[in-house]
């Protein structure tokens, strides 16, 4: 049965969000990119801002608190993130090995959904 | 992926082309295979040594072949889910109802078939090309229908075998990014899936597509849908009959109820199918947007020329529409007669439940009328 993930790409650093990525880095994520969308597999993406531009929201009874970023007690952050159509979670894992990053802690996580797609 | 992905993924999934490293396979296994499949190739001739020597990393070829026009119907469906989508017999077995052994059969059938008609891969060109691919698209919207609409059994939809495949359908517009049909075949499968779990019901009975709650249609699926009918009609040209279903699909996908739903139009690209296909069920679905545009009673005009058509007499929506019809004209008697007939020909449990229970709607209307 198929199922959806989310992998969330989380960065450790700061900046790192707010750092592009080289001219080679990009082009190896292309091609790896470019691997899981002809098989198939991704069906949404997208790159976050860093979180200096982001905002929080907290919830406290009927109090909401706006906290704005950066998020600097944060350690890891969300910088991105993709939308998968998988078989299972190992094959998920099995694409996600083969992805062409030196650093980063990306989660994946399966989307809950009714009986179905 | 490893440095030479297309030989890779040969040799690793022969019979799972697109499946890459679904199903969990150890890197182990994923030797022996090779070692395996190398031994085959020194065996003798069979499909699987030809498939290696000849398809080498072409996806295409091998989609080509598995729906090639020598097999049947039936063999090209389990030959692709088998040898593209990676489902193993049973489960193909089990999403079409029929036993184990039955699939098994076809598949080898078809293989059988394949070598003694000496099919060669290729990636023909021209009208051939034209003709195969057209092929490959039936096999790809037949998959979906059955998961769509099952034809027979007890659930009226089975989801895997929609997914499989807009798999098949999305990894064939990358491989043929050129054919504005593909992209519309892609169009119209992410549309209509993008309403499977509005189209069922909290007990497992069918939602009609006017009564589904539009909040919970899949906006993704709605999107990718929409780009990629747009993609089919930047490449030019007449519109396909996938396209331009698609872009049906896309009238209901894009209108916030179903009131707002814009009939004319559906009623002008029905009329755009029916030019391209001679099909008195595509004439059908021009009589209900006809009904829906300009009245139930020229929609009963059209449905009533219908009635005469032998190939539609054993197929229930055409008396399930008549019913409809009839029922908007407050002639509950005769609809309620159409919708038992409709029910009596369905060979699908939860639709019969539903074309009953309307039936009755009809008995108590006619009752209080």
């Amino acid at each position: 049965m198929d199922m959806r993930v989310l992998i969330l790409a989380k960065e450790d650093h700061q900046s790192r969000a707010a750092t592009p990525p080289t001219p080679q880095e990009m082009a190896e994520f292309q091609k790896f990119n470019e691997e899981l969308v002809k098989a198939g597999v991704v069906i949404g993406d997208g790159r976050l801002y860093p979180s200096s531009q982001g905002k929080r929201l907290r919830f406290d009874g009927k109090k909401r608190t706006i906290i704005d970023g950066p998020f600097a007690e944060t350690k890891e952050l969300v910088a991105g993130y993709w939308l998968w159509q998988v078989r299972s979670m190992d094959e998920a894992m099995e694409w996600l090995k083969r992805a062409p990053f030196d650093a980063g802690t990306y989660e994946i996580r399966q989307i809950f959904e009714m009986e179905g797609m | 992926m490893p440095e030479k992905p297309g030989a890779w993924l040969m040799g690793t999934a022969k019979h799972r082309a697109i499946d890459l490293v679904r199903r969990r396979q150890t890197l182990e296994r994923k030797e022996e295979e090779i070692g395996r499949a190398i031994e085959r190739a020194h065996e003798g001739i069979d499909l699987d040594a030809a498939i290696e020597e000849e398809v080498g990393d072409d996806l295409l070829g091998l989609i080509f072949m598995a729906c090639h026009p020598v097999l049947s119907k039936d063999a090209r469906v389990a030959l692709t889910l088998r040898v593209l989508g990676g489902l193993t017999t049973e489960e193909i077995a089990r999403a079409f109802l029929v036993p184990v052994s039955t699939i098994a059969q076809r598949i080898v059938r078809a293989k059988r078939t394949l070598t003694e008609a000496h099919v060669r891969f290729e990636l023909p060109g021209g009208q051939e090309r034209v003709a195969r691919l057209a092929s490959v698209l039936e096999v790809i919207y037949l998959i979906f229908n059955e998961g769509y609409s099952a034809t027979a059994g007890e659930d009226w939809v089975r989801p895997a075998l929609c997914a499989e495949a807009l798999r098949l359908g999305r990894v064939l517009a990358e491989l043929v990014p050129s054919e504005p049909e593909v992209h519309g075949l892609v169009a119209l499968m992410e549309i209509q899936a993008s309403r499977l779990r509005a189209r069922i019901g909290p007990s497992g009975e069918p939602v009609l597509l006017l009564d589904q709650d539009r909040a919970r249609w899949d906006r993704l699926l709605i999107r990718r849908g929409l780009s990629a009918l747009q993609r089919a009609e930047s490449l030019g040209g007449v519109m396909g009959p996938y396209a331009l279903q698609a872009a049906i699909a896309a009238c209901h996908a894009r209108a916030p109820a179903a009131a707002d739903t814009d009939w004319s139009r559906i009623v002008a690209l029905y009329d755009a199918v029916a030019q391209l296909v001679d099909s008195p069920v595509v004439e059908l679905n021009r009589a209900v947007a006809v009904g829906m545009a300009f009245g139930p009673t020229a929609g009963l005009d059209l449905v009533d020329e219908l009635v005469q058509e032998p190939s539609l007499q054993g197929y229930h929506l055409l008396w399930a529409v008549r019913g409809d019809l009839l029922r908007k004209l407050g002639r509950c008697e005769e609809a309620r007669i159409e919708f038992e007939r409709a029910a009596s020909l369905t060979r699908n449990a939860v639709e019969r439940k539903l074309l009953h229970k309307r039936a009755s709607e009809c008995a108590a209307e006619g009752m209080a009328g």
